[in-house]
């Protein structure tokens, strides 16, 4: 019994880190601000439930206790991820911030037209 | 809907009152005999039984742990893709979701979904316009939240 827990927390930690690890990747790779976001706002969210989650099952089998607390931390990482990813495009689209050249479509500019930033002026 | 549930409380407390015991136990067992008094009684209440409420909010929940998992296989792939073959873009994608908080559950579960985020609301709530990682499959992508998201929000708010 404590040896299969002992096996699925350390598989949690050890996804989680590399789920973390690889969306950082993502970060420097993706070409332009909406695909990093995608890969910040995903790969992120699964990495930090999953690391979370071990410890929550750490403290249970181990210590013995029911920490409310990390099941707490879940449920508000869970629920402010995808809000943060959708602000933080939306603010880069409104101020303009270029798509990646081999984008295909924008049903969008239609209807906001971006701010034109500084930098984008000259 | 709630009023139901207030019920169910109010005959636990009732129970344990009956039973002159204060803990945890008695106030379960009051709870599921109340349940199976509401459950009898379901066609005196305007709504339907409450407890299909639950089970939608929790179809819901899985649906969201399923689409997250399935979202970061995704983007994983392609990540560690040598070559960038997507094709990103924004598409429009008309809804039915009228309340403010359906849509915002709309929201929040396409960003979770599969190479999708949603970047803009339109203001008379008609329109979502989502930043999808790879646009082939657009019309596809369009029915299938139609068909699933929309069907399991619903199913708990109506």
């Amino acid at each position: 019994m404590i040896t299969i827990g002992e096996l699925i927390i350390g598989l949690l930690v050890l996804l989680g880190a590399l789920l973390s690890a690889i969306s950082s990747f993502g970060l420097i790779r993706l070409p332009d601000v909406y695909m990093r976001s995608h890969a910040a706002t995903k790969s992120t969210t699964l990495g930090v439930l999953s690391i979370l989650f071990a410890a929550f099952l750490y403290f249970l089998l181990f210590e013995g206790q029911v920490s409310v607390r990390l099941l707490l931390g879940i449920l508000f990482v869970f629920i402010t991820a995808p809000v943060a990813g959708h602000l933080i495009g939306r603010a880069a689209y409104r101020t303009g911030v270029p798509m990646w050249e081999r984008s295909v479509q924008d049903d969008l500019k239609k209807v906001v037209t971006p701010v034109r930033t500084e930098q984008n002026r000259e | 809907m709630t009023f139901q549930f207030i019920l169910n409380l109010i005959i636990a407390v009732t129970w344990m009152l009956i039973n002159e015991s204060r803990d945890a136990v008695s106030l379960l067992i009051g709870y599921l005999i109340g349940l199976v008094f509401i459950f009898a009684l379901r066609r005196f209440f305007p709504g339907p039984f409450y407890l299909q409420k639950g089970f939608a909010v929790v179809k819901l929940l899985l649906l969201f742990m399923k689409e997250l998992v399935l979202s970061n296989i995704t983007v994983i792939r392609e990540i560690l893709r040598p070559r960038l073959v997507v094709r990103p873009g924004i598409v429009a994608v008309p809804t039915d979701l009228k309340s403010d908080g359906e849509i915002t559950m709309l929201a929040c579960l396409i960003t979770l979904t599969p190479g999708t985020l949603t970047l803009e609301v339109s203001p008379d709530q008609r329109t979502l316009y989502i930043h999808a990682m790879d646009i082939s499959d657009a019309d596809e992508l369009a029915k299938q939240i139609k068909s699933s998201f929309e069907k399991a929000i619903m199913e708990v708010t109506r």
